[in-house]
């Protein structure tokens, strides 16, 4: 039995194997919900099906996948270019500070001002963030698996130093910051729900990243820089540059996701203002492959699994935890599944086996 | 094989019979007989892709042959894998070593004997340090296999092969990665292995090397034995002209055991020389030798240059790949660059390709400087590659249209987006043209050798350059790429484009080339037009008889 390279893949191919992928996952993560003492179809029909079935629901999911589908898309671009960008998260939370310090300062803007000001500001926070990696990798050849992840915890110290220092909200005390002013509210994108202007602002960047990645020579230069550098080098691709460039934009990204967090949902600063999306951004990538339309699906598929675990728990009285499982066991399924996209199976007798390469 | 050679020895310690071996279109080994002695050293010549690794692999386990038989010690074997190798005394020194660097010598040369029993250690390095002296390596077996150098690693493999009993050794490049004074102590070595009655076979590119240690080398080309001469009587430019192809009568009659018939290499090599080319001066002259007459054809029918190099130096750590190059192509000529590979032929071409800085030297291509340009600037200047690396040269995941508008992007763009039915076109017109048997959405990894040489041949001529560079067009192709590929040289010339051809196959230069350029260790050695280019003469300048 051995691997063997696809030489066409057939259109039917992507969605089976996700569907295989999914059937996988339900029956592996039906043994721990057993354990915690509920019946898997019941649970499985809240974590999917449930959040869909109303329209707070819906709200709920959309407003769930806003910072997701910034994460995600951010983690795709520097994917794309072969650069392993780990630290969206640091990027996300530097994006949030940014966006805290104008919004605290300069409380009396008038939202046309503010709420450009505000996105600038993230953006500017996260392609600081990302800028010393990038460096330290196009100057130095420093792996940036490393120093992008390694980035994630400090910037999570950061946004804590400056909660119980400087930033120690004014007049509760609370290791929270300052509202930020109302300028900086961003306002309702779809009228009586939460979901706010930054879900728009994600699309609109993904749109735009979609087009460049599979439409424009950008997009074919990302692509074999990232899949066959030597051969883009050997075309005229200056490799180092373009990944340079993608790891920046993937930076402002990440940290535009952290703005419209701090202006759609938290209006101030907190220790908890990203709940792992950047982590989480890397999962939504890579399982979308890389691409902005499985960019959305994803988030969107996430979203809705992390609303239907907090009803889940609530209902059926599991920990919240499974929901979680869930989102990983996916991960794994689908990633193991995909490889089926590029390779196929071929079994042949063991006397043969040496015969060819 | 009924040589005379082998009438001196008793009984061959390891014996090949016949081996063949097919990838595809390609034998990669083809009725290859070879027999190795007890306290013998023969060292088996061949350029790149001669099939010496293929053969390696078949004798060591990790390649069936399709046919043929491996022998040691008068007993047919049947090796399946490197362990049935070792058991039959059958030891490999790779380029690549196996050893665990955190482990002492000791432990390392223990390792891959032992199982999952207890281990003597006491007794394990007492017998270590034994086989250690019985080849003169003096190492401390106590060491930790990361604190040594590449030599002394070398050494530790070749001890690990003594350890289980081998009584043939074989040395994969063995010199590749030695410093010279490493290289001495290797030849050493090598020597004691020979008087302690080991057969050792040498693999190698390196004439050198061979005239050194070898009682007997064997030139593999193009995956056949193409010569087994005693290394005492057999001369440097003999055995550069066996390996890049060029046999001549000479050759034949300087033989003390020729190991195919001359007939035999003489089908060889007429196989080799296309049949359907359109009649090329170069090819008429080729097979014609009329001394006086083709040095005035070739200036008469080229032009201008389109590509000048000046005093071209390459430098790297202090030492010079490429010294003072001064060359030109012009237009409508093909010229010919020889050599005996790892002799600066593939630092030129990345030099021209634009991966490789020039150190000092100007670089012209049609005219205009691009000494220091980047690769998009030398292609708009009208600059043609087609490297040796085949694939290092296409993204494998890509498609073949894309693919084939890589290096020409913007061209493609039509208000900032990709006008993907233009690069539809573009491909489908490329297939058709080239003759590439693939769809344009395939993507690149799934296609042959000879077709993806063809994806690459139909991106560097799309832009219809001025001068091309290749190297290596037909390594790995079968006979019928093989002639297009010449084909498509030739038509190039005759439409008024200059061609760089770098190749280590004699007969491809001599067929295609009006001009033909000796490179010997980064320089310029000879220059001549190839009615002169006897591969007598290359053989000599190959092998540095030309140097001051």
């Amino acid at each position: 039995m051995k691997f063997v390279l696809r030489g066409h893949e057939p259109r039917w191919l992507a969605p089976v194997a996700v569907l295989v992928a999914v059937l996988v996952t339900l029956a592996l993560t039906a043994v721990p919900i057993r354990l915690a003492g509920a019946a898997p179809l019941a649970a499985y029909e809240r974590y999917l099906v449930t959040p869909l079935t109303s329209t707070s629901g819906l709200h709920e999911v959309l407003l769930t996948a806003t910072p997701l589908l910034f994460t995600g898309i951010a983690v795709a671009i520097a994917f794309r270019a072969g650069y392993w960008n780990i630290g969206a998260e640091g990027q996300f939370l530097l994006g949030a500070i940014g966006t805290t310090w104008v919004g605290t300062t300069f409380t009396d803007l008038p939202a046309p001002v503010a709420l450009p000001l505000g996105f600038l500001a993230g953006a500017a926070g996260g392609l600081l963030w990302a800028v010393v990696p990038a460096w330290l990798k196009r100057r130095a050849g420093i792996d940036e698996v490393v120093t992008t992840l390694l980035l994630n915890p400090v910037a999570l110290l950061v946004v804590q130093g400056l909660l119980n220092g400087p930033w120690r909200n004014s007049s509760s005390g609370f290791t929270d910051s300052d509202r930020l002013g109302s300028g900086f509210d961003l306002p309702a994108l779809i009228p009586d729900s939460r979901v706010h202007w930054g879900f728009g602002v994600a699309v609109v960047v993904i749109v735009v990243a979609g087009v460049v990645l599979a439409r424009t020579a950008t997009g074919v230069r990302i692509k074999a820089a990232g899949q066959a550098p030597r051969a883009a080098e050997f075309s005229g691709v200056d490799v180092g540059r373009l990944q340079w460039r993608c790891a920046l934009v993937s930076g402002a990204i990440a940290g535009l996701g952290g703005a419209s967090q701090v202006m759609g949902v938290q209006h101030q600063l907190t220790a908890g203002i990203s709940d792992g999306y950047g982590y989480t951004g890397v999962i939504v990538a890579t399982l979308g492959g890389l691409g902005a339309i499985g960019v959305v699906l994803v988030a969107l598929l996430l979203g809705d699994i992390s609303v239907g675990a907090q009803n889940v728990s609530l209902v059926l009285q599991v920990p919240a935890q499974l929901g979680a499982m869930f989102s990983a066991l996916l991960l794994l399924a689908v990633l193991s599944a995909m490889s089926w996209r590029r390779y196929r199976l071929q079994w042949r007798p063991r006397s043969r086996s040496g015969g060819s390469r | 094989m009924t040589g005379g050679a082998t009438d001196t020895v008793a009984r061959p310690l390891l014996e090949l019979t016949g081996i063949t071996k097919r990838y595809g279109d390609l034998l990669a080994n083809d009725d290859v007989s070879l027999r190795v002695a007890p306290g013998e050293v023969v060292a088996m010549l061949g350029e790149n892709g001669a099939g010496k690794s293929t053969l390696m692999k078949v004798v060591y386990g990790l390649v069936r042959p399709d046919a043929g038989t491996v022998a040691v010690d008068g007993r047919p074997l049947d090796i399946s894998s490197p362990k049935d190798a070792m058991a039959a005394g059958i030891g490999m020194v790779t380029q690549e070593f196996s050893l665990v660097e955190t482990m002492t010598v000791t432990d390392n040369v223990a390792l891959s004997g032992t199982g999952l029993g207890r281990v003597d250690r006491a007794e394990t390095r007492r017998r270590v340090v034994e086989a250690m002296e019985r080849v003169g390596v003096s190492l401390d077996p106590d060491r930790l296999v990361g604190s040594l150098s590449i030599g002394e690693r070398q050494r530790v493999e070749i001890v690990k092969a003594l350890f289980h009993d081998c009584r043939v050794v074989i040395l994969d490049e063995p010199t590749a990665v030695l410093t010279p004074q490493d290289v001495r102590a290797l030849f050493e070595t090598v020597r004691r292995l020979r008087t302690a009655g080991l057969g050792i076979l040498v693999v190698s590119h390196k004439l050198r090397e061979v005239a050194e240690i070898s009682d007997r080398v064997v030139v593999l080309r193009r995956g056949r034995l193409v010569g087994d001469r005693v290394t005492a009587t057999v001369r440097d430019e003999e055995l550069a002209a066996l390996m890049m192809g060029g046999s001549t009568d000479e050759v034949a009659a300087a033989t003390a055991t020729p190991a195919a018939e001359p007939s035999e290499l003489e089908a060889a090599v007429g196989m080799e020389v296309p049949t359907d080319q359109p009649a090329a001066s170069a090819t008429t002259t080729a097979a014609s030798p009329t001394p006086g007459t083709t040095t005035g054809t070739t200036t008469g029918t080229t032009g201008e240059p389109v590509l000048r190099l000046t005093g071209l130096t390459v430098s790297r750590g202090g030492r010079d790949l490429l010294s003072g190059i001064d060359l030109a192509v012009r237009a409508g000529e093909i010229v010919g660059l020889a050599g005996v590979s790892g002799n600066g032929q593939t630092e030129l071409v990345e030099v021209l390709s634009g991966t490789l800085p020039v150190t000092s030297g100007t670089l012209e291509v049609d005219g205009q400087d691009v000494t220091s340009a980047d690769v998009g600037r030398r292609l708009a200047a009208g600059l043609g590659r087609l490297t040796e690396d085949r694939r290092g040269s296409v993204v494998p995941q890509m498609s073949v249209e894309q693919n084939l508008v890589l290096e020409d992007l913007p061209a493609y763009t039509r208000r900032g987006l990709l006008d993907r039915k233009a690069v539809r076109a573009h491909a489908e017109a490329m297939i058709e043209r080239f003759d590439i048997r693939a769809r344009p959405a395939d993507a690149v990894a799934t296609l042959s050798g000879g077709n993806m040489q063809k994806v690459l041949l139909a991106r560097a001529l799309a832009r219809r350059p001025r001068v091309l560079v290749v190297a290596q067009p037909t390594r790995g192709l079968d006979i019928g790429a093989y002639r297009y590929v010449h084909q498509q040289l030739d038509e190039l010339r005759t439409e008024g484009a200059g061609v760089l051809l770098v190749s280590e196959d004699l007969d491809e230069l001599r067929a295609l080339s009006d001009r033909v350029v000796v490179l010997f260790r980064g320089e310029v050695v000879g220059e001549m037009p190839v009615a002169e280019a006897s591969p007598d003469r290359l053989g000599v300048l190959m092998a540095g008889g030309g140097s001051s």
